[in-house]
């Protein structure tokens, strides 16, 4: 029987029998609706996990939608502003989609599994702006979130798991690729995708079938040190690979209330996914407009002295002019380094010293300000060549 | 030494019962507030709280005005007007220090609307609850949700900080004029180009219209469109009631935007603490004097008359009365210009609402709905489609109360211990629409009934228990309203609530500013901006003109 909603407010993932058991801190968080893990019980063996042998995410509360039809190609190069032409069936790329104004809606994958079929992955909730761009088009949108689940399995052992399952024939897939199994009479797509920056995999199939296929991930990882992770691990991850996260480092223009809050795609630090070449998109024009006038502000990412996390910290030149603010910010125990992603003013987002994060610093609750030295840095902090190495590397 | 002091104490004290005596028999004050609304109230303490000696006038036996709650049914205390507040300033409650004289608003849990075929559609505070129970009556209107309900939240954004703002006059070169409207604009423009548009759009158009944009499901658009009507002599589907829907999400319990809730004890605590806020500032309430006329002596208000002969003198005098009454029937018209007098005359003004406070002797099954779904504690309708509550508009046009009217009703002792006692229940029903003047003529006692019947009956076709758990009814119709609270027509906001009656417009063009065209006379009432609801606005902004006029800027006031 389904509960009603003011009895069960948050949706159960088709993963929560196997996921709520092992949560053993209880430690939830919420995601799209969804009740997901937080921090199974402990985040640095989770996030250790994750750069040291295999780990799985429940991925299934992501959104998912099918865009089918004769001009599905058509429709997703005028959604998204980068070139989806050269993407060839059997290969995934990241996007993100703009408003009108060329303010980022989201950012999210996109799957091609055929000439006229996609399938975009997003955080955030999409169905009524992706049927707004329909019209005129001859192409069929679905919310298929629900029917599919998805596991995320990474790490630097996560080959092993795999061929331990017997799927050598994913030795081939480079980053970005994806290929597609039978799985208990059913179909399974496996991509070389995730959000860690390691080398990892993502499962996507019927929600029905899910949980045996974490059965058998699990199984088979057991030699692999595998363990399931929560969120938090997973964010120190991202951090670390320098993925950005909407309503975390920007507000998606959809939802804030202040206009002067969205964030272009150029903004984001995402000059490369804008392709002014491939015809009309949408945003097109008002992001040609912010090519010749240049951005107000810029999404960088931060190396700072020292090894207090600067969480929600001011940026500073020198040390009174406020030019930004650090959004995600983790010492990195991979790299040793103190990092962070922030947006700086213009022309401060080019400065190469001067720059200085006011950090508050938890001494026993007792609290105290330190001004630490920073600099620009390149992103992905963290960058081995197991990411991209095709076959996997032995590790 | 001892003694000595002793003896000063004493001959300061006389000195001061002296002064005190002297001003008692004549009378004067340096300022009075015509009506204890809690607009009045709020007008009066902060105009004490910057020094001045204020008497306020209430024409009943009791204070509050539409904010009011009494026990006229033993052990049942009933919001008699007003019943929820949201709209109530925090910067208010917080310089009046309400808490402290007993006021504390308690939010409540969403609100559901019963269907005719015996299921319902409930709204929670939790965003993600919303939208399941959303999507079990359209998936594609779960997912609309969130763009409306953002939309709506940007309008009140702009909206929101002209609440405690004196409305810039656009046909005055007066530096702060040219400001406020330099401000206005700005923050107009810092909408972003779409939303611009859609402001304008916002203020003019129809709620059906706006909720069409975003919703397919029928009883989804109801629920969502009753705030529209709400108090107002318009349909769903006239220009002008999505503005409606706005003024009711403007406000907020204690930052949660959009946010109701109840006032504990009713609303009348709310007028009690303002109350009690004044005389800690040593002004004083006096009730059963009512104001029979303002005087004017060349030009300038000096005080007014009572109904009883007596005369009360002040430097300033303010009018809590909605601007007819006000002008209309407490002044002499040789003291103000044939021009204005018509405005005022024009004012749209139309009572379209009544209110049912009923004790019960338990709490009511409602069959379509599970016990324990939490949105029970809210507002609860039984109008399942625009149409019908287009159709219930249509019954007021033809000068009757509707036959199958829209309820705003709710059952406040279910989160609020001290309104009834235990077990038992008071529910407050607010019922659209109810003409002030009926087609077969004035109202009487047999029709006032006829009324409350067709309310309880169509609540009950929706509980089957109700009817026998009715102790007691209070039923109010526009002439109640009026004769009893003193809302002209019946009318809740004191004034309608559109585009040409808001902002610089309100209640007159040239006079939005809170003063009235004769000398050191002042409206506060909510005739005036930001307009109707229990959130003393319009009572805060007038207290600073006045003390702005006085010189007296910056004592205190918001
Ligand atoms: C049935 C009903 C339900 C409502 N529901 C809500 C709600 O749930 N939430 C909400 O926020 N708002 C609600 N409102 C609206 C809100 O209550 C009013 O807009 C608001 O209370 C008006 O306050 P006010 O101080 O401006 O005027 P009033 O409250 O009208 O005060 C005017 C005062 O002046 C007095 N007076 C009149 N003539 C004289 C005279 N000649 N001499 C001396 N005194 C005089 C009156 O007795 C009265 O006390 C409702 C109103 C009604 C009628």
């Amino acid at each position: 029987m389904t509960q009603p909603p003011y009895k069960a407010p948050l949706l159960e993932s088709p993963l929560h029998s196997r996921t709520a058991p092992l949560c053993l801190g209880n430690e939830w968080t919420r995601w799209g609706g969804y009740a997901s893990v937080d921090t199974y019980l402990n985040t640095e063996h989770e996030y250790f996990a994750i750069r040291n042998a295999a780990t799985l995410f429940d991925l299934s509360p992501m959104r998912k939608y099918r865009v089918s039809g004769p001009d599905a190609a058509r429709y997703v190069s005028r959604l998204v502003t980068r070139d989806v032409d050269g993407l060839r069936p059997g290969r995934v790329a990241y996007a993100v989609w703009c408003d009108d104004l060329g303010k980022v809606l989201d950012d999210g994958t996109i799957f091609r599994f055929g000439p006229d079929e996609f399938r975009i992955c997003s955080q955030e909730r999409h169905l009524c702006w992706f049927l707004d761009c329909a019209i005129g088009y001859d192409v069929n949108i679905e919310d298929v979130s629900e029917r599919i689940a998805a596991i995320s399995l990474q790490g630097p052992r996560s080959f092993k798991v795999v061929q331990a399952l017997g799927l050598n024939d994913c030795r081939t897939l480079k980053p970005f690729d994806m290929t597609h199994f039978d799985f208990d009479g059913g179909p399974m797509t496996i991509s070389r995708t995730g959000f860690t920056g390691d080398l990892g995999y993502e499962f996507w199939l019927a929600s029905e079938k899910a949980v045996s296929l974490w059965d058998r991930l699990m199984e088979a990882g057991q030699a692999y040190g595998i363990r399931p992770i929560g969120s938090r691990a997973l964010d120190l991850a991202r951090i670390e690979a320098g993925f950005i996260v909407p309503l975390v480092d920007f507000m998606p223009a959809g939802e804030a209330l202040r206009p002067s809050r969205g964030r272009s795609p150029f903004e984001l630090g995402l000059d490369w996914l804008v392709d002014f070449g491939k015809g009309h998109f949408v945003g097109r024009r008002a992001l040609l407009a912010e090519k010749e006038r240049g951005r107000g502000r810029r999404v960088v990412g931060l190396d700072i002295a020292g090894n207090k996390p600067a969480r929600d910290a001011l940026i500073y030149a020198g040390r009174s002019k406020q030019v930004g603010a650090v959004t995600s910010a983790m010492w990195s125990p991979t790299c040793k380094r103190n990092i962070a992603i922030a947006t700086l003013d213009r022309p401060y987002d080019t400065m190469t010293e001067g720059l200085w994060v006011e950090i508050y610093v938890d001494k026993e609750r007792k609290w105290e300000k330190a001004m630490a030295p920073c600099r620009i840095a390149a992103r992905p902090f963290f960058k081995p060549p197991r990411r991209s190495a095709t076959p996997p590397l032995d590790y | 030494m001892y003694l000595l002091i002793l003896a000063l104490f004493e001959c300061m004290g006389a000195k001061a019962s002296l002064r005190e005596g002297v001003r008692t028999f004549m009378k004067s004050y340096d300022a009075i507030v015509i009506g204890a609304g809690h607009n009045g109230l709020t007008a009066a303490a902060y105009l004490a709280g910057a020094g001045l000696k204020v008497v306020v006038l209430e024409r009943n036996p009791h204070i509050g005005g539409a904010s009011i709650s009494r026990e006229i049914y033993p052990g049942f205390t009933y919001s008699n007007c007003s019943y929820v507040s949201s709209l109530m300033r925090p910067e208010i409650m917080r310089d009046l220090e309400l808490p402290k004289y007993g006021l504390q608003i308690i939010p409540y849990e969403g609100g559901l609307t019963m269907t005719r075929d015996g299921g319902y559609l409930a709204s929670y505070t939790d965003h993600d609850m919303s939208r399941r129970e959303i999507a079990r009556h359209s998936a594609r209107d779960a997912e609309a949700y969130d763009r409306y309900a953002n939309e709506v939240l940007r309008q009140c954004r702009f909206i929101k900080p002209m609440l405690m703002q004196t409305p810039p006059d656009p046909t005055s070169f007066k530096p702060r004029d040219i400001k406020g409207l330099w401000d206005l604009g700005r923050a107009f423009h810092d909408l972003g180009e779409e939303a611009m548009y859609d402001t304008i759009r916002f203020w003019t158009m129809s709620c059906t219209d706006f909720l069409e944009q975003y919703f397919e499901s029928e009883v989804v658009k109801a629920h969502l469109a009753g705030t529209s009507i709400i108090g107002t002599a318009l349909g769903p589907s006239s220009p002008g009631s999505a503005y409606v829907l706005l003024h009711h999400y403007m406000g907020e319990v204690d930052g949660n935007i959009g946010s109701w809730g109840f006032a504990r004890g009713g609303m009348g605590a709310i007028a009690r603490a303002m109350a009690a806020a004044l005389e800690a500032r040593g002004g004083q309430v006096r009730t059963e004097a009512e104001v029979a006329q303002v005087i004017v002596r060349n030009g300038k208000a000096t005080g007014v008359a009572l109904a009883s002969g007596e005369e009360v003198h002040a430097r300033i005098v303010v009018s809590n009365m909605d601007v007819k009454r006000t002008f209309l029937k407490a002044m002499d018209s040789k003291d103000l210009s044939e021009d204005f007098l018509r405005q005022v005359r024009n004012f749209k003004i139309r009572g379209s609402s009544g209110k049912l406070n009923i004790a019960l002797d338990g709490m009511p099954d409602f069959p379509a709905v599970p016990k324990d779904c939490p949105a029970l504690q809210g507002d609860l309708h039984i109008t399942d489609s625009i149409e019908s509550l287009e159709r219930a508009y249509d019954d007021w046009k033809n000068g009757m109360w509707s036959r199958r009217p829209y309820v705003d009703m709710m059952i406040p002792t279910l989160l609020d211990p001290t309104m009834a006692p235990d077990g038992k229940h008071y529910m407050s029903v607010f019922v659209q629409y109810v003409p002030p003047k009926l087609a077969d003529g004035e109202w009487s006692t047999e029709k006032r009934d006829a009324f409350g019947a067709t309310v309880i009956n169509a609540i009950a076709e929706y509980s089957p228990n109700f009817k026998d758990l009715i102790l007691h009814a209070e039923v109010r119709t526009p002439h109640e309203l009026e004769n009893e609270v003193g809302l002209t027509e019946g009318n809740i906001f004191h004034g309608e609530l559109t585009f040409d009656q808001l902002m610089f417009n309100r209640p007159i063009p040239g006079y939005a500013q809170y003063r009235a065209p004769v000398r050191n006379m002042y409206m506060c009432g909510s005739s005036t901006h930001p307009g109707g609801g229990v959130m003393g606005a319009p009572g805060a902004n007038a207290a600073r003109e006045i003390l702005r006029d006085l010189k007296m800027g910056g004592t205190g006031a918001a």
